[in-house]
């Protein structure tokens, strides 16, 4: 299609010791799995052509298809205290840590009740629900980064939620990258499946530690059954000379709520690719999500919705910081699938340019098949207005505290949504300590 | 004093229009026709019938040799489908005339003349539009051009591209493809190779042209395309108010038609281009009909210039344009109105490009696009502001109406800011005609039908009123009729 095949030798290299030493152990229909998913990746390549290719229409990945990554055998070492105080923490959460792809049962702690654990083990036990729902939500067909973590797949977390059943504590997933020898690339697999009626409140972290190139080719599948809640939060601190590519899929049946908040730190290249299918009726997504880019860091933004049945309900709403050389983009479309009637949608991208560098390329998209529906998008880009600097300033305050009161309350309109209070608190506290590289000169 | 304008387009009265597309007949001319297949010599034939300089072919062989090195075909991003075009299977020149394009009207073939009055555009000196001074095109040839004298004491130069070549000819070297070059896309590239005619209109500096100018485009020969260039040069503080309607007869088979418009505003100079575009639709099963596959371009060169655009697009069975606009001059202003109406089994990819690079520039896109039976149609549009263009404004309103449940409607933005001075804002809604409205019209005494209609009108307003007065009465109605069968 759109995709040209790009050097992969090293992948298809990994592939061979990574079947042989981490994956030999398994079941019949995984090894399958892996095989096909490698054989798509091989096929459609890396999406690096420019011509035509609107989904990677304003992020050119070739310094990932150009990178020589290689798997990391073994884990790498974490100290714990130092991620503890780096990454949104609460000693109340339950917990999984992956350094490296590879489970941590040393830095993890999951609470009684709770059904969280390492993919792999469940993998090697073959039980469900993995066996029923492991890659049935994301399509490796043509899409490279999802072919190329399936084929790695082995660890990651799995987190099952039974009938009626809630989590009484937030559940969150580390997923952190130790700097080793050599660029590396690690393939997080998160599956969770939040059976009917259950409630579930989840925190995805992808973290770096460490100098040096990375690559994270993330995927998440997240089932909501019948009238299930999920409150999913995804926080991405990936350090900034590193390459972050996240696919999360939801899949909601009917009467199900499914509400995300994303927060991006930038990096060189953050792709952060969801999409969520409203496959029943009375089935509703809310979608937040705040980026701030500064240097010459890259993020893309791609959020899907496909309304597939009547009476469905979504809404995005997603805004952007930048400052220096950086780059936002934010695509994605609404689908509405002939006869979803009753649909209703609302989509809303809103971006702060803080510097005469940064760029910001926006294409949210309505594509409705059905008659009956409520649909609508909107897009704003500009600066901090001078009337409302102007306004403040003659309330006494000086121009370094109204900027930053001004950049903090355009932030807040997502992060006041954020109701796990610990996670509020740092996420606003690392809005703010972002303040002085999105502008040089402000005084946080 | 002004006389008030009047395009009497008797053919347009409401009960006329309750029948299927109306201006479906067809001419029985003998036409002059060059033979079918595009390559070297017909582009040299076509050249030499027109008596063009050397230069002139030259950019036209330029531009086939540039298109046939093409690798891909055409443009295929667009949310439309069509199977493959044989561009062999085309004619490329199609004339009214046998002979040389006659000096007066009385040399014109009858039947000629009486197919425009039949489409309200009469010829005859004594029956002329008042108000409007109109280009006649048939096919690839203009048949008349009205009005010559009232525009020649401005100093107005308004005539085919043809004569304008031997008017003119520093004029079109100078501004032919400085908007559109031929490089710019497959289709542009074609129509740079085989332009027929078209449209050219400049008008002198400091010169407010006192009537509109009118180019009414018609397709008459089976399998011909029409590929038209029109060019409009506003020099400094000018206004000009330009108008274009185009139809052709029912056909069973597609027809293709390719041009490119071409605007130049110098400083402080104003081009308001109005289109009331309704060629063959093609019949309830979508068998017929034409391809428009148009490149429309304006560029807001001067300080202060302004290029604004207004579309109605109800015909075709594919409409693929984006007329745009290059805000180069600083305090340039762009506009963008357009109503996209398909119904059976229509398609339209129609849209708008605004790029910023002045200072100071401003553009505003309104468009309406409405979907009934199981047509498909997609706004889709670039606003781009360059890190040149310190306090450019933008705001863009897409407004999508659905009819029924088989169509389909589409809003593909694309935003791309570069400067942290610019605002831009972007809003879209879809939706169907609202049940209160259509209530509380009803409960008026109102029936459906005429209830829906005038909450269609109410949509279109925005649009409308952008037009000229009668264009706008005439665009109503289009659309009443574009919609028979899909309302009440």
């Amino acid at each position: 299609m759109t995709q040209a095949p790009t050097k992969h030798d090293r992948y298809l290299a990994d592939f061979e010791g990574f079947e042989r030493d981490v994956a030999a152990r398994g079941p019949e229909w995984l090894h399958e799995l892996r095989q096909r998913a490698l054989a798509r990746f091989t096929e459609v390549g890396f999406p690096t052509a420019r011509r035509g290719n609107e989904r990677w229409k304003y992020t050119n990945i070739n310094p990932i298809a150009e990178g020589t990554f290689s798997y990391p055998f073994a884990a790498g070492e974490v100290d714990g205290e130092r991620l503890h105080t780096s990454i949104p923490w609460s000693d109340d959460w339950s917990r999984l840590v992956f350094v490296n792809g590879l489970h941590s049962a040393a830095l993890s702690s999951v609470g009684v009740g709770a059904d969280a654990r390492s993919l792999a083990e469940a993998l090697r036990a073959d039980g469900q629900p993995a066996r029923e729902h492991l890659g049935r939500y994301v399509t490796i067909e043509d899409d490279a980064f999802a072919a190329l973590n399936t084929a790695f797949v082995h660890d990651g977390a799995l987190v099952h939620v039974p009938k009626n059943g809630s989590l009484d504590r937030p559940l969150h997933l580390v997923y952190v990258t130790a700097a080793g020898a050599g660029p590396t690339v690690s393939y997080p697999r998160t599956l969770v499946v939040a059976e009917s009626h259950s409630r579930l409140t989840l925190i995805e972290t992808y973290a770096g530690f460490g100098e040096g190139r990375y690559f994270t080719d993330a995927v998440t599948e997240i089932v909501l059954g019948e009238g299930a809640q999920v409150q999913h939060y995804r926080v991405l601190m990936e350090e900034p000379d590193a390459f972050h590519v996240g696919i999360t899929r939801v899949h909601l049946e009917r009467d199900s709520t499914f509400t995300s908040t994303l927060f991006a730190r930038g990096c060189a290249i953050g792709r952060n690719d969801l999409l969520a299918t409203l496959d029943a009726p009375g089935s509703s997504c809310f979608l937040r999500g705040l980026y701030l880019t500064s240097g010459s860091q890259h993020v893309d933004n791609y959020v899907n919705i496909d309304h597939t049945q009547p009476h469905t309900t979504s809404r995005l709403y997603y805004k952007g910081i930048l400052g220096g050389k950086s780059h936002a983009v934010f695509g994605g479309t609404v689908f509405v699938r002939p006869g979803a009637v009753k649909a209703d949608a609302r989509q809303e991208d809103k971006n702060l340019l803080l510097s005469d560098e940064a760029e910001v390329d926006s294409k949210p998209s309505l594509e409705i098949y059905a008659d009956d529906v409520l649909c609508g998008h909107g897009a704003t880009a500009g600066t901090v207005a001078d009337d409302a600097l102007f306004y403040m300033r003659t309330r006494g305050l000086d121009l370094n505290t109204a900027m930053v009161h001004l950049i903090k309350g355009f932030a807040s309109e997502v992060l006041d949504k954020v109701e796990v209070e610990p996670l509020r608190l740092s996420l606003d506290r690392l809005t703010t300590a972002s303040l002085p590289e999105l502008q040089p000169g402000l005084v946080s | 004093m002004v006389a008030p304008k009047v395009i009497s387009r008797k053919a347009t009265t409401s009960k006329d229009l309750e029948k299927e597309y109306k201006w479906g007949f067809v001419t029985p001319i003998e036409p002059d026709l060059a033979p079918k297949g595009l390559n070297e010599d017909i582009v040299r034939l076509i050249s030499r019938k027109k008596n063009e300089p050397e230069w002139l072919l030259e950019w036209r062989l330029k531009a086939y040799r540039y298109w046939t090195s093409l690798k891909y075909g055409e443009p295929r991003w667009a949310k439309v489908s069509f199977p493959p075009i044989d561009y062999q299977d085309i004619y490329y020149y199609s004339s009214p005339f046998k002979e040389k394009r006659p000096e007066s009207l009385d040399e014109v073939d009858p039947e000629l003349v009486e197919a425009f009055r039949k489409l309200g555009i009469p010829l005859e000196e004594q029956k002329k539009l008042t108000g409007v001074a109109v280009d006649a095109v048939f096919d690839s040839v203009s048949v008349a051009t009205t009005l010559q004298k009232t525009l020649e004491e401005h100093g107005i130069i308004f005539c085919s591209v043809s004569e304008a070549v031997e008017k003119c000819p520093e004029l079109v070297r100078k501004y032919l493809g400085s908007v559109v070059p031929y490089t710019d896309n497959f289709f542009a590239s074609l129509n740079s190779a085989v332009f027929s005619d078209g449209t050219f209109a400049y008008v002198p500096p400091g010169v407010r042209c006192p009537v509109e100018l009118m180019t009414y485009f018609r397709i008459n020969t089976e399998g011909s395309g029409q590929f038209e260039r029109t060019l409009i040069i506003a020099d400094k503080g000018s206004y000009v108010s330009y108008l274009e309607g185009c139809t052709a007869p029912m056909r069973k088979t597609h027809q293709l038609h390719a041009a490119v418009v071409e605007l130049i505003a110098l400083d402080d100079a104003e081009i308001k281009y109005s289109t009331l575009q309704n060629w063959y639709p093609g019949d309830k099963e979508g068998r017929g009909g034409v391809y428009n596959f148009v490149t429309k371009r304006g560029k807001a060169a001067g300080r202060n210039s302004k290029v604004s655009w207004t579309q109605v697009e109800t015909g075709s069975a594919i409409t693929w344009k984006y007329p745009s606009v290059i805000l180069q001059g600083d305090n340039s202003v762009g506009e963008f109105y357009s109503v996209a109406l398909v119904n059976n089994h229509q398609q339209a990819d129609t849209g708008t490009k605004m790029i910023h690079l002045g200072k100071n520039t401003r553009s505003t896109i309104i468009a309406k696009g409405i979907s009934a039976g199981q047509g498909s149609n997609t706004y889709r549009g670039l606003v781009k502001i360059m890190p040149s263009a310190a306090n450019a404004r933008n705001f863009t309103r897409c407004d999508s109406l659905l009819i029924g449940d088989k169509c389909a409607a589409h809003t593909v933005p694309y935003i791309e800011v570069r400067n942290p001075t610019a605002r831009m804002e972007h809003e879209a809604t879809t939706s169907k005609v609202s049940d209160d409205q259509l209530f509380y019209l009803r409960q008026r005494g109102i029936t459906e039908e005429q209830a829906q209609y005038m909450i269609i009108n109410g949509f279109c307003r925005g649009v409308f009123q952008e037009l000229p007065f009668e264009f706008a009465m005439e665009a109503s109605q289009l659309l009443k009729v574009s919609l028979e069968g899909a309302v009440g």
